[in-house]
């Protein structure tokens, strides 16, 4: 992609506030044979007090692009900057005012919930009362439990309140919710809106396109190591030129059935793709462009089938920077 | 909330030590490995080596004229099981390590005797002396001096006065290494280690703790065993349990350090349990848990004596057995005391969180 809209309208940067987190192109290379470049040059930046949503599929680099934030991953190259402090410098400092969640960690299963925070609570020098912690994640009834008892969506919420006990400045929850049930999940998300709402600065990365939209102030959609896309969820879709989009088929199904002149013909139509029988256009103002379109397949003897239209979401805006669905992308990665 | 408590209640190297006793209080599994399974060895150990009555000596007089007079001579002796047999059968069973010893009678005309026996083997030569013995007094030697015999065999220098130790130091060994080796590549898998690093934990207050937490329920294993083999078999210790104490603690130390270093880059169990056996197999067989390593050609001496289980074992033995005390043990002590501060320091330098 030589030319890229969106990125180039978001990508101006603020002046307002000070950004919590800030990194310029970074990159992390894995030695092997071959070596995997993981990341090509990012870019991000997390201003204080938003909810920052790192988006990609699987694979896409974005469990490496956190954990080089948090400090557990060397860069091979680029500038990170986590509240004005670089990792080599001021390790510890960085330490004390950030919170993290790792993927997959398994906190011992032979202790209770409230020794686990205790535990953890023990490593900051400042931070709230281990039953603090646990109310802010709604564990108080769970607080004498072994982890091991507990479900898949409150060992998670425990695995937050391991970070939250410290008062982070900044917190890190890499993928918080996968691998959880529909109910959990939006737990989950209240937790993290709540975080937010008490001026807590949160990055988070996911493959849910839902979860950014709903949870994020901004967003980059990572791709094949690269950001491929950044700004709030409304700016992304709009910057696709349309907020709608219209799905139609055609009765005869031919896949060469419009000719290029027929598109040229149509006016408001910003993007159009076509796929098995499938085609989806971009619009502004579907109520303008519809008569229309209906208008010239008539003329050139087509009848569609069926018509639909929707909101575009971010799906749409993944689907224009990375050239497939997120799907696609995810079926790539296995 | 005042600032000193609050500071004592969330130490980190208190809780994390705290969390690591709380752990292993709540495995059963090793609660058994740790605290029940070293008596169990000690009292299988103890029954099997006992000292028993005097031995027997089982000899076969050849079948013949004068078989029976001579039976009849040495069963007067208790110390002798005594049968005749055809020759074939005498021979079958002095193979099969069922008699010690074969009494030929020579051709009639003659008194004498002809014995066939195993000289490699300490029971034959034994039967064979005593053989002999009884049978030229039978034949009317007298005895030219008299003797008076006077049996040892007092705790202190019985096998089991030897073995406790050894079981001791094979406990703090095996303790030292499994619990903190095992413990640490068990977390790193689950990325708890990771987890850890992702705080401002004191890096190594981490590893400090599960020392402290090592040593805590090693102390216990040991009482439990001293205790035990008071009890059951009567072993007592000759030295000050000050020293025996000291010795304790400088080899968890110096087993934990070991431990820390073996498992600062494993990253699957099956790696950390290759390494550890690998580590304790030299120690197991040469360092005189069981056996004296004197046993061991005079050139391997100086290698199992730098060995790290060996000064610990030989340091315990050498109190217990001897009454020794501190004093005494100082080459033993540096090189335990080398072992633990270069490998708790290597390990720290090489160990992988991730």
């Amino acid at each position: 992609m030589a030319h890229d809209p969106i990125r180039d309208e978001t990508s101006t940067i603020r002046f307002m506030s000070k950004p919590v987190i800030s990194c310029r192109d970074l990159r992390k290379t894995y030695v092997g044979k071959p070596p995997i470049e993981a990341l090509r040059g990012i870019d991000l930046t997390v201003e204080e007090g938003e909810c920052f949503g790192v988006l990609g599929p699987n694979g896409a680099g974005k469990t490496t692009a956190i954990e080089i934030l948090e400090g557990l991953l060397p860069a091979t190259s680029g500038d990170v900057q986590i509240l004005g402090k670089r990792w080599h410098e001021e390790a510890d400092q960085i330490r004390q005012r950030i919170g993290i969640s790792l993927q997959e960690t398994q906190l011992s299963e032979k202790l209770t919930v409230r020794e686990t925070v205790t535990l953890f609570r023990s490593f900051y020098r400042e931070g709230m009362t281990p039953d603090e912690a646990i109310a802010c994640v709604s564990l108080e009834k769970k607080a004498d439990v072994w982890v091991k008892k507990l479900s898949g969506g409150q060992k998670q919420r425990l695995a937050i309140a391991t970070a939250l006990v410290g008062e982070p400045q900044v917190l890190f929850l890499d993928e918080p919710t996968t691998g959880l049930d529909p109910q959990s999940r939006r737990d989950l998300w209240q937790l993290i809106m709540d975080s937010r709402s008490q001026g807590r600065s949160v990055l988070l990365t996911t493959h849910y396109m839902d979860e950014a939209e709903r949870l994020c102030d901004r967003i980059a959609i990572i791709d094949g190591g690269k950001v491929r896309a950044q700004g709030s969820p409304e700016e992304l879709i709009a910057g696709l030129g349309g907020e709608h989009v219209i799905r139609f088929t055609l009765e005869s199904q031919s896949n060469d059935a419009l000719p290029d002149h027929f598109w040229r013909s149509l006016e408001g139509v910003r993007e159009a793709s076509f796929k098995a029988g499938d085609y989806q256009l971009t619009v502004a103002q579907p109520h303008r462009v519809i008569p229309h379109l209906l208008h010239s397949l008539d003329s050139a003897g087509q009848r569609a089938s069926s018509l639909t239209t929707r909101q575009a979401s971010l799906e749409d805006v993944f689907v224009k920077v990375a050239g497939r669905t997120l799907e696609e992308a995810e079926g790539e990665a296995t | 909330m005042s600032d000193r408590f609050a500071k004592l209640k969330y130490s980190a190297l208190r809780q994390m030590t705290i969390a690591r006793l709380r752990e292993f209080s709540r495995e059963p599994a090793a609660i058994f490995w740790v605290y029940v399974f070293p008596i169990l060895m000690m009292i299988a150990l103890g029954v099997a080596f006992r000292n028993r009555p005097l031995e027997q000596l089982t000899v076969v007089v050849e079948s013949g004229d004068r078989a029976e007079p001579t039976l009849q001579w040495l069963d007067a002796d208790e110390r002798f099981r005594v049968s005749i047999a055809t020759a074939e059968d005498a021979h079958e069973r002095l193979r099969t390590g069922k008699a010690d010893l074969i009494v030929t009678p020579e051709e009639s005309g003659s008194n004498d005797y002809r014995y066939t026996f195993d000289p490699t083997r300490p029971g034959s030569l034994l039967a064979r002396n005593a053989t002999d013995d009884a049978l030229q007094r039978a034949a009317g030697r007298e005895d030219l001096l008299v003797v008076a015999d006077r049996e040892v065999s007092e705790p202190g220098a019985r096998y089991i006065d030897f073995l406790v130790p050894g079981l001791i130091g094979m406990g703090i060994m095996g303790g030292g290494l499994w619990g903190v080796g095992f413990a640490i590549v068990d977390m790193r898998i689950r990325k708890l280690l990771k987890r850890f690093l992702a705080t401002p934990m004191n890096r190594s207050h981490f590893l400090v703790a599960v020392m402290i937490s090592r040593l805590i329920y090693t102390i216990p294993e040991i009482v439990l065993l001293l205790i035990c083999a008071r009890f059951i078999f009567g072993v007592i210790n000759q030295g000050s349990y000050l020293t025996v104490t000291v010795l304790i603690l400088l080899g968890t130390i110096e087993f934990s350090g070991i431990g820390l270093l073996v498992a600062s880059r494993a990253k699957t169990l099956e790696t950390i349990s290759g390494l550890l056996n690998l580590v304790m197999l030299p120690m197991w067989m040469a360092s005189g848990i069981f056996f004296s390593y004197d046993r061991f050609p005079e050139y391997f001496q100086p290698l199992i004596r730098i060995l790290p289980l060996t000064p610990l074992i030989d340091a315990l033995r050498q109190t217990m057995l001897e009454g020794q005390t501190i004093a005494d043990l100082g080459s033993q002590l540096v090189v335990m005391a080398v072992w633990a501060i270069l490998t708790f320091f290597i390990g720290l330098r090489f160990f992988r969180w991730n």
